[in-house]
C-alpha cells in the first residue's frame, strides 16, 4: 500500500535538492573566477576589478551553499547524518575554505588588516581551488558509493547508540583517491574557471581583461571537456546501484545510470540541451566577439548537472550507495523526512519563486551598467 | 555494555561551543546595527540631510566587517550538525531539520540580496528602493535569528513531535506547536532584543570616543540620540523578556533553574540571591551551607518561577529524589518521580524499542502492538534510559549560577546606563563627564559578556541534554576518532582567533577613519 503523496513528496524534495545542488555548481564560477585574479590582472586595478565584480556575486554562492546543507538535512536527514559525520575529513576541509572566504572579500583591502592582502588573495585561491575539487569529488560519490554502514538498532544499544558509522579509518579522504571522483572534482574546477571568465567577458569593461579571457577561455574549456567526458563516459558504462521497489533491496544493475537516462526521456533531453548550451556558450565566445556566453554556459551547466541529480536518485536508483553493504544505501525513500515535515516544508517551497524574482529584480537594478575603471576610482564600498 | 567514549563527547561540546559562542559575538551586532542604520537612513530620506547619509554609511561600513565574519562562522556551525551531531541529526532532523531551510529560503537570501544593493545601490537605484533594501537586511537578520531559536527552544523544551518506532526517530506533527511554543516565543524576543541592547551600547561607546577625540560632533549627537532611546526602550523589554525566560526555565527545566540560583533544597517562598558567592566543592547531598555569601531577596524566586510569592521551587535535590506536586505541560497537577525511577522507565522504553524492532522483523504483529504501548508509556523518559547515575543530571552548577549573576546584573546596569544617557542627551545639552565616557566605552566588552553568559546559563544548564529528557548529550555524537575533533578544534580555534584580530584591527582602524566627509 504506497502512499502516492508521500512517494511524489520525497521526488519533489529530490528535485528541489538537486536544483539548488545543480544552481550551486553553476555559482561556483565565483570560485573559479578567485583562482584567475593573478592569471587576468596583471596590475592592481585590474585585479581590483576583478575581485568586486566577483564579490558582488560571492554571497549567492554561499548563501545557496547553505541553504543547499539545509535543505539536504531537513528533507534527508538519513543523508545528512551518515556523509557529514562519516566523510568528515572531506566537509571540514570543504567548510574551512569557504570560511576563508567568507571574510576575504571585505577585509583585502582595509587598511590595517593584519594578514595583509596577499593573504586575503590567497585565501580565495584556496577557495577556488579546493572548494570547487572537493565539492566535486564529494557529489561524484553518489555514483561511486562509499563505505558506511546504518543501523538503526544501535540506538537501543545504551552504550553505543550512534546509527551511523564509516567504515574507513580515512573518514572521506578515500573519495579524493578514487579517480572517478577525481575526474568529476577537476571536471567541476575548469567548469567554474570556464564560467568565470564568460562571466568577466560579460561584466567588465576593459578590453585587454577581454582579450586576456578569450585566450584563457581555450585553455580551461579543453581541459574542463576532457574532464567531464571522462566521468560521463565512465558514468555510462558502469554498473548502478538500483533498488528493487516492491522490498526495496538494493542489487547491482549494469549500465544502470545509462539505463536512467534512457528510461527517462525527459531527463535525456535535458541532459543533452545543458551540454549543448555550454558548448554553444564557450564556442560562441571563443570565435566571435560575442560577450554574453555566460547566458547560455550558465543555463546549461544547471540543466546538466540537474540531470545528474535526478539520475543519481529517481528511477529506483539508490542516491547515497554503501560499497560496505550495499543493503545499507541510501533512497530518496528510506532517507527522507517524515511525510508531515515534507509537507510543511513544500507549503513553504511557495516562496521560492518570489525569493527568485526579487533577486533577479535587485541584480537587474544593480547591473544597469558594466563595471570599468571609473567606477573603481569612484565607488565608495570596495573590495 | 560498552562505555561511551567521554572524551569524544567532551572535545565535541567543546568545539560545538567554540563556534556557536564565536558565532554570537559577531550576531547580535548584526541583529541591532541594521535597524540602528535603517532609522538613520530613514531620517536622510525624510530630511535630504547629506550629513545623515554620511552617518548612516559610517554605521554601515562597520556593518559590513561584522557581517562578513559571521557568515563565516555560521556556516561551520550548520555543517556541525552532521559532522559532529550525526546521531541528533538523525534522531531529530525532522523537526529540527525544517527550521534550518526555512532559514535558508526565507532569510538568508533576504539578506545576501539586499545587502548587495544596501553597500553598492547609492548611485544605482532609487533613494526609495535603497531605503526599503536597507530596512529588508534588518529585517532578513532578525529572520535568521527567529528559526534557529526556535529550532533551539524546541530542543530545551520539545513538543509537536511523536516517536516513531518504525523509523527510530522523532517526528513532527504539529508545525505551529514548534515554532509557537512559549519558549520559543521568549528565547526569540529575548535574544534579539539582547542583540538591540548590545548595538545601542556599541554606537554609544564609538561616540564616547569621538567625544573623548571632541570629532563629528554632529554625527555624535545624532547617534547618541537615537542609540539611546532605542536602548532604553530595548533594555526595558530585555527585562520583561528576560522574567519570560525564566518563567518558561521554572516550568520546563527545574533543574536549570535551580542550578541558575544555586537551590540545593526547595522551598516555599524560596528568596532570589541577588549577589552570592557558593560554596566550593559542595555536593548536592552534603549538610554544607551552599553559599559563603549571599544577599537574597525574600519570596522573589518563588515570584518569578511561579508567580505566587508562596510557590514551591524544587531544588537540585528534589530534582533528583522527587516527590514534590507540580504541574505538566497540560496544567495537571503530578507527583514528580526521582531520576531513579526515570531511568527505570527510560529503559522500559528503550527495551520495548528493541522488542518492537525484533516483533517487526519476525512480523508477530500482537507483540508490535504490545511493545510500541509500552514504549509510547514510557517514552517521555526515553533519554533517562541512557543514563547511569541519577547525578549525572546534574548540570555544571557554579557556571550556570555565575553566568545567569553576571548577566541579571549587567542587564540591570544597562537600564541605568540608558538612562543616565538620554537625561544627558535631552536636558544637559551632551555635558557628559569625562570618566562617563570612558564607562561608556567599557560598556562595550561587557554587553558582549552579558550576551556570551546567557547562552552559557541556556546550554551548560541544559546538560546533560541535548534534547531536554529525550536526548542526552552523549548518546548525539558521531563516531569518529576524538584525534579527528581535537585537531579540528584547533583549527578553528587557530582560524577564529586570526580572524577575529582581523576584524578589531579592521574595525578600530575604521573607527579611527571615521565617517569620510563629502558622503562618499
Ligand atoms: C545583552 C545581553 C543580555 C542581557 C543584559 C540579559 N540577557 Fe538574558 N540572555 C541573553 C542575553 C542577555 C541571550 C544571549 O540572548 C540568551 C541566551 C539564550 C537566550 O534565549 O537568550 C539569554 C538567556 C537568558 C535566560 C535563559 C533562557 C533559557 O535557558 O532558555 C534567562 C532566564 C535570562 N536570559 C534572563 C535574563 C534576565 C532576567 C535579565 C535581566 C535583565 C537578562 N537575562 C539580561
Ligand atoms: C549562538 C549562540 C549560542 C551559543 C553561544 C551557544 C553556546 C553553547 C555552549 C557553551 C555549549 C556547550 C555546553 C556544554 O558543553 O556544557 C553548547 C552546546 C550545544 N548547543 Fe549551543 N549555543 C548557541 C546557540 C545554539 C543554537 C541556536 C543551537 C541549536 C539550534 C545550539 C545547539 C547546541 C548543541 C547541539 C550543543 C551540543 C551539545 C551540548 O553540549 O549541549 N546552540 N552551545
Ligand atoms: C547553532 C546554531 C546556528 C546555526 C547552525 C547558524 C547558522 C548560520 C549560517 C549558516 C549563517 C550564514 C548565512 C549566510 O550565508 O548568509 C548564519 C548567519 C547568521 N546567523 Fe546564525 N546560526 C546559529 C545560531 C544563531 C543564533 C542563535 C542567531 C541569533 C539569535 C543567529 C543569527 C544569525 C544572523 C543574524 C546571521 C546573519 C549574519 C551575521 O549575523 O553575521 N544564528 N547563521
Amino acid at each position: 500500500m504506497a502512499d502516492t503523496t508521500y512517494i511524489f513528496l520525497q521526488q519533489y524534495w529530490w528535485f528541489i535538492v538537486s536544483l539548488l545542488g545543480a544552481l550551486l555548481v553553476f555559482l561556483l564560477f565565483v570560485q573559479g573566477g578567485q583562482t584567475l585574479i593573478y592569471t587576468l590582472g596583471k596590475n592592481n586595478t585590474e585585479r581590483t576589478m576583478l575581485v568586486n565584480v566577483l564579490g558582488r556575486k560571492w554571497e549567492f554562492t554561499f548563501t545557496t551553499l547553505v541553504t543547499f546543507g539545509g535543505g539536504f538535512f531537513a528533507s534527508f536527514p538519513l543523508f545528512y547524518s551518515t556523509s557529514f559525520g562519516g566523510a568528515y575529513w572531506v566537509w571540514m576541509a570543504i567548510l574551512f575554505c569557504f570560511t576563508l572566504q567568507a571574510i576575504s572579500y571585505e577585509f583585502r583591502t582595509k587598511p590595517n588588516n593584519f594578514l595583509g592582502q596577499k593573504t586575503y588573495e590567497i585565501f580565495l585561491f584556496l577557495n577556488g581551488l579546493l572548494g570547487t575539487i572537493l565539492l566535486g569529488t564529494a557529489v561524484a560519490t553518489f555514483f561511486t558509493g562509499s563505505q558506511f554502514s546504518v543501523n538503526k538498532l544501535n540506538l537501543v544499544s545504551s552504550g553505543n547508540p550512534v546509527i551511523s558509522s564509516w567504515e574507513t579509518p580515512w573518514h572521506g579522504l578515500e573519495a579524493a583517491l578514487n579517480f572517478h571522483n577525481l575526474s568529476l572534482g577537476l571536471a567541476v574546477f575548469f567548469l567554474a574557471r570556464t564560467l568565470a571568465i564568460l562571466y568577466f567577458m560579460n561584466s567588465v569593461n576593459h578590453d585587454v581583461i577581454l582579450e586576456r579571457s578569450r585566450k584563457h577561455l581555450l585553455y580551461n574549456a579543453i581541459p574542463f571537456l576532457v574532464f567531464f567526458l571522462t566521468f560521463v563516459i565512465w558514468l555510462m558504462v558502469r554498473d548502478g546501484f538500483a533498488v528493487n521497489p516492491s522490498n526495496g533491496a538494493v542489487f547491482m544493475e549494469k549500465y544502470k545510470y545509462l539505463h536512467n537516462l534512457l528510461q527517462m526521456p525527459a531527463v535525456l533531453v535535458l541532459f543533452l540541451v545543458g551540454v549543448v548550451l555550454v558548448l554553444w556558450g564557450i564556442g560562441k565566445s571563443l570565435l566571435s566577439k560575442y560577450s554574453k556566453g555566460i547566458w547560455f554556459a550558465g543555463f546549461g551547466t544547471v540543466f546538466t548537472v540537474l540531470a545528474l541529480f535526478l539520475i543519481a536518485g529517481y528511477n529506483n536508483t539508490a542516491f547515497y550507495p554503501s560499497t560496505f553493504n550495499i543493503q545499507h544505501s541510501l533512497t530518496i525513500y528510506n532517507s527522507s523526512s517524515s511525510k508531515f515535515t515534507l509537507t510543511v516544508m513544500s507549503i513553504v517551497s511557495i516562496l521560492i519563486p518570489f525569493v527568485v524574482a526579487y533577486i533577479w529584480y535587485a541584480w537587474k537594478s544593480l547591473n544597469v551598467k558594466k563595471i570599468d575603471e571609473d567606477e573603481i576610482k569612484t565607488e565608495s564600498h570596495l573590495y | 555494555m560498552e562505555q561511551f567514549d567521554l572524551s569524544l563527547v567532551n572535545w565535541s561540546r567543546a568545539q560545538f561551543a567554540l563556534t556557536a559562542m564565536y558565532h554570537w559575538l559577531f550576531v547580535p551586532l548584526t541583529l541591532g546595527l541594521s535597524f540602528i542604520i535603517a532609522f538613520m537612513e530613514t531620517l536622510y530620506y525624510k530630511t535630504g540631510d547629506e550629513e545623515w547619509k554620511r552617518i548612516t554609511k559610517f554605521w554601515m561600513t562597520l556593518f559590513g566587517i561584522n557581517f562578513a565574519i559571521g557568515v563565516a562562522t555560521g556556516l561551520i556551525l550548520e555543517f556541525e550538525f552532521g559532522t559532529n551531531w550525526s546521531n541528533y541529526s538523525w534522531f531529530v532532523g525532522d523537526i529540527f531539520g525544517a527550521p534550518l531551510a526555512i532559514e535558508g529560503i526565507m532569510a538568508f537570501f533576504m539578506e545576501a540580496t539586499f545587502i548587495a544593493v544596501m553597500f553598492f545601490g547609492w548611485n544605482k537605484v532609487s533613494k526609495k528602493f535603497h531605503l526599503v533594501s536597507t530596512w529588508l537586511v534588518a529585517l532578513g537578520s532578525n529572520l535568521s535569528a527567529l528559526w534557529i531559536l526556535v529550532a533551539n527552544a524546541w530542543m530545551q523544551y520539545p513538543v509537536g513531535m511523536h516517536f516513531n518506532p518504525d523509523t527510530a526517530r522523532n517526528e513532527m506533527h504539529n508545525f505551529w506547536e514548534v515554532l509557537l511554543s512559549p519558549v520559543a516565543v521568549n528565547k526569540f524576543l529575548h535574544s534579539i532584543t539582547s542583540g538591540y541592547v548590545l548595538s545601542a551600547i556599541f554606537v554609544i561607546g564609538v561616540c564616547a570616543w569621538f567625544m573623548l577625540r571632541g570629532r563629528h560632533q554632529l554625527m555624535v549627537k545624532r547617534s547618541v540620540t537615537i542609540a539611546s532611546v532605542f536602548g532604553l526602550v530595548t533594555s526595558l523589554f530585555l527585562l520583561v523578556t528576560g522574567d519570560g525566560s525564566a518563567y518558561q526555565v521554572a516550568q520546563k527545566q527545574p533543574m536549570k533553574l535551580a542550578v541558575m540560583e544555586g537551590l540545593y533544597e526547595g522551598k516555599e517562598g524560596a528568596p532570589l540571591t541577588a549577589i552570592g558567592i557558593l560554596t566550593p566543592g559542595k555536593q548536592y547531598d552534603d549538610s554544607k551551607d551552599p553559599y559563603i555569601f549571599k544577599i537574597q531577596i525574600p519570596r522573589l524566586l518563588s515570584w518569578l518561577g511561579y508567580r505566587s510569592g508562596d510557590a514551591f521551587v524544587p531544588g537540585v535535590k528534589d530534582v533528583i529524589e522527587g516527590g514534590y506536586v507540580y504541574r505538566d505541560g497540560n496544567g495537571n497537577e503530578r507527583v514528580a518521580p526521582s531520576v531513579e525511577q526515570k531511568m527505570a522507565k527510560g529503559k522500559i522504553a528503550i527495551g520495548a524499542l528493541a522488542e518492537y524492532k525484533k516483533a517487526a522483523e519476525a512480523g508477530d504483529s500482537s507483540a508490535m502492538a504490545y511493545h510500541k504501548k509500552l514504549l509510547d508509556e514510557n517514552f517521555e523518559y526515553f533519554g533517562y534510559g541512557y543514563l547511569n547515575d541519577p547525578k549525572s543530571v546534574i548540570p555544571n552548577i557554579p557556571l550556570t549560577f555565575y553566568s545567569f549573576h553576571v548577566m541579571v546584573a549587567l542587564g540591570f546596569l544597562f537600564i541605568i546606563f540608558f538612562i543616565v544617557m538620554l537625561y544627558l542627551v535631552l536636558f544637559r545639552q551632551f555635558k557628559v563627564k569625562r570618566w562617563l565616557l570612558y564607562l561608556s566605552i567599557v560598556m562595550i566588552p561587557l554587553a558582549f559578556l552579558a550576551g556570551q553568559a546567557g547562552w552559557i546559563v541556556t546550554e551548560v544548564g541544559r546538560q546533560p541534554w541535548v534534547i531536554q529528557d529525550v536526548l542526552p548529550t552523549v548518546a548525539a555524537i558521531s563516531r569518529i576518532d576524538t584525534s579527528a575533533v581535537q585537531i579540528t578544534f584547533f583549527l578553528f580555534l587557530v582560524i577564529f582567533t586570526a580572524l577575529l584580530i582581523a576584524e578589531l584591527r579592521i574595525m578600530f582602524k575604521q573607527i579611527k577613519i571615521g565617517p569620510k566627509e563629502g558622503g562618499k
